[in-house]
């Protein structure tokens, strides 16, 4: 029985860092998008705003779940859970340090696969969220949800099919090894640039975070899916968009960053989880500063950037890095 | 190829995009702490309304209600009623006894001040009308009413008989003689 | 009873369940529903055949890819529920042909069923563990196989292309 205890201790401890990181996620984006914007942001709730996510949590545990007379009841109350477990079970993969018990199951062979399959299956929340409401606007952000993660998911694929070529193992923990000896130069982001980028692009997409939000455009659809959500439905919702936000960063962190190597992580534990905390924190400001950058795509501009942009240069990636480590060029191993 | 190279420019646009946000990061806030911290406002800026009195401690309202008239919101109710020399509000005849403003109608637009025949009623900037009610937005004449100058007693005042007949004292005073 | 045996036991009740609540389902949203449940339960029988791969294959390619593009073109075309009156008389000789093949393919699965009962399951587990395995098995004994499905993709994404564009 003690495996069994060992992994369902550490899945309520991820949960726990999922949930917990989800609350303060909110405010340091709230923050560092005013100082970006020359604001401020949330500073009257407890020291520097720092009891805001409590504040907000509170308020939407307390607020009336309205439930539309038309919509179809079992789909609208599931929708949110369907999207906020995917978005949970990422980071059963993810290897957090050098140590053995600082991950959940990042040694599995087809931890990449495994990435891919749960985003691949996290876009039902936001598809069957918008169909139930029965509401034009979100009827609307469903199927843009369901068409941008098809056409997204394909040149993500790519990307980390290059990373897998690379590193010689779809497993997590292997990645990063093949990344940590040697100098900062070892980083895949050095060595494969082009898929870095296309990762960082897809991502994005996959999150439906400004520049992709067309999910939830504001100003043509309200809230997109989340049009008919209040309560803790709606807070659900927001919670899997953030914990995503969260896992991606580590995914970033794993396939480009070196995951949680860096100097003398290989002999202490405390230090690998700390090199991989502030880079995860630097993806999570990355994604929130190019939400203050960079302006919404058109829907069409969208669809044929994804498919006649990301998906050749995947593609080519792909062959050149195949070609390469053929050819035994020095670098690719 | 000149789309191509218009292509790379755009590209080489974004980073530029980029560090002008981050540019914002070293930069101070703009933002005011609103209730601690108040931005200076012009002295003809329309805030909310004050009922002024003269030196005497008189108002100087007298309740003719052209305010009211000239509302284009229809935000405010006067009833008058009249002075005696025992109890006196104002010069002359009449009196504001009712004097109430709907806050949440008034759109600041300041015909009140034109309309009033004595400067009674002043829009100035300061203490912008909050509130949690609707009812506590209905402005009365005990808060519109501003305090007696020191020293002097406030209304109603007893005064002596033939000293307040007018309401309007004539502005600059026109001297009978010439 | 040993645990994997209650747990398959489990498994294939919700498996049955989902594929008979698929056809039964009068709303189309619903029988999609019903299908990536089934599907999900069937990734789960692979992890438990020891073929983890198949089974993240089962959910990314199944569940994940395919059954969001039915629900896609579901919603898009408003097509929730059929309109029997319309839809009934063109689809007359569907239904004898369904239940032929049906039969047909029952009586297949009967006779594998019956055939290799006896056989032990070790042999069921040719795929092994992991992508390594299926890819060496892939492009050394089934590499024609899996070529000419390649070509037949091939064809079929060229006809959609060709099928759709613009003149």
């Amino acid at each position: 029985m003690a495996p069994i205890l060992e992994y369902t201790l550490k899945s309520i401890v991820l949960l726990l860092i999922g949930a917990g990181g989800f609350a303060y996620m909110t405010l340091v984006e709230r923050k560092f998008i005013g100082r970006l914007q020359s604001r401020i942001g949330p500073n009257r709730v407890g020291p520097f705003g720092l009891l805001q996510p409590m504040a907000d949590g509170l308020k939407l545990i307390v607020k009336e779940s309205i439930t539309p007379a038309q919509a179809d009841k079992l789909i609208f109350f599931i929708a949110p859970a369907i999207s906020v477990i995917p978005a949970l079970i990422i980071f059963a993969v993810i290897p957090f340090g050098n140590s053995p018990w600082l991950n959940l199951a990042a040694n599995i062979n087809i931890g990449v696969l495994y990435v891919l399959a749960v985003f691949s299956i996290s876009v039902y929340g936001a598809v069957l969220g918008g169909w139930s409401s029965n509401n034009k606007y979100a009827s609307l952000g469903g199927l843009r949800a369901s068409a941008q993660m098809i056409s997204y998911e394909l040149a993500l694929g790519l990307s980390l099919v290059a990373v897998v070529l690379m590193a010689g193992s779809a497993s997590l923990n292997q990645i990063v090894q093949y990344q940590h000896p040697g100098n900062i130069l070892g980083w895949l982001i050095f060595r494969q640039p082009v898929a870095a980028v296309l990762f960082a692009i897809t991502a994005m997409a996959e999150l439906a975070r400004s520049p992709f939000d067309l999910v939830e455009a504001e100003q043509e659809l309200t809230a997109g899916f989340m049009t008919e959500y209040s309560g803790m439905k709606f807070a659900l919702f927001y919670m899997s968009e953030y914990v995503k936000m969260i896992a991606m960063s580590a995914l970033f962190t794993t396939f480009f960053l070196g995951g949680w190597s860096g100097p003398g992580a290989q002999d202490s534990w405390l230090l690998s989880l700390i090199y991989f905390g502030i880079k995860m924190l630097v993806c999570l400001l990355a994604i929130v500063w190019t939400r203050a950058t960079l302006p919404r795509f058109r829907y069409d501009k969208l669809m044929a950037f994804g498919w006649k942009v990301l998906l050749p240069i995947g593609l080519a990636n792909v062959m050149v890095t195949a070609l390469l480590i053929v050819l035994r060029v020095p670098g690719y191993r | 190829m000149s789309s191509f190279e218009e292509t790379v420019s755009r590209l080489l646009k974004i980073p530029v995009g980029y560090a002008t946000v981050l540019r914002n990061l070293f930069s101070k806030p703009v933002t005011l702490q609103y209730p601690e911290q108040k931005k200076p406002m012009s002295a003809r800026f329309r805030g909310r309304h004050h009922l002024k009195r003269y030196d005497d401690g008189l108002e100087k309202c007298i309740g003719c209600a052209l305010c009211a008239a000239a509302c284009p919101a229809d935000a405010i109710y006067v009833e008058a009623d009249q002075n005696t020399n025992a109890e006196r509000y104002s010069p002359g005849e009449r009196y504001a006894k009712t004097y109430e403003i709907n806050m949440l109608r008034c759109i600041f637009c300041g015909y009140c001040e034109d309309a009033c025949p004595t400067n009674a009623i002043v829009l100035e900037p300061i203490e912008f009308p909050t509130g949690y009610t609707r009812e506590g937005m209905i402005y009365t004449k005990s808060m519109l009413l501003e305090a007696p100058p020191n020293g002097v007693p406030t209304t109603p005042q007893a005064t002596q008989p033939g000293k307040f007949d007018r309401s309007i004292v004539p502005y600059p005073p026109v001297d009978a003689s010439v | 009873m040993t645990p994997e045996l209650l747990s398959f036991i489990i498994l294939a009740i919700i498996s049955i369940a989902a594929a008979i609540g698929m056809i039964t389902s009068r709303n189309a949203v619903y029988a999609a529903l019903f299908l990536i449940l089934n599907f999900g339960t069937v990734a789960v029988m692979y992890l438990m055949l020891n073929a983890p791969f198949l089974a993240i294959i089962q959910v990314s390619v199944y569940a994940g890819a395919i059954m969001v593009l039915f629900l896609f073109v579901i919603m898009l075309l408003g097509a929730e529920r059929l309109n029997e009156r319309e839809t009934r008389p063109v689809m007359r000789w569907h239904r004898p042909l369904a239940i032929v093949l049906g039969a047909f393919l029952l009586a297949l699965a009967l006779y594998v069923l019956l055939t290799r009962l006896g056989q032990s399951t070790a042999s069921v587990n040719v795929f092994g563990a992991g992508p390594l395995e299926i890819g060496l098995q892939l492009f050394g004994p089934y590499l024609l196989p899996f070529e000419v499905a390649s070509v037949l993709l091939l064809v079929a994404m060229i006809g959609a292309v060709v099928l759709t564009r613009e003149k």
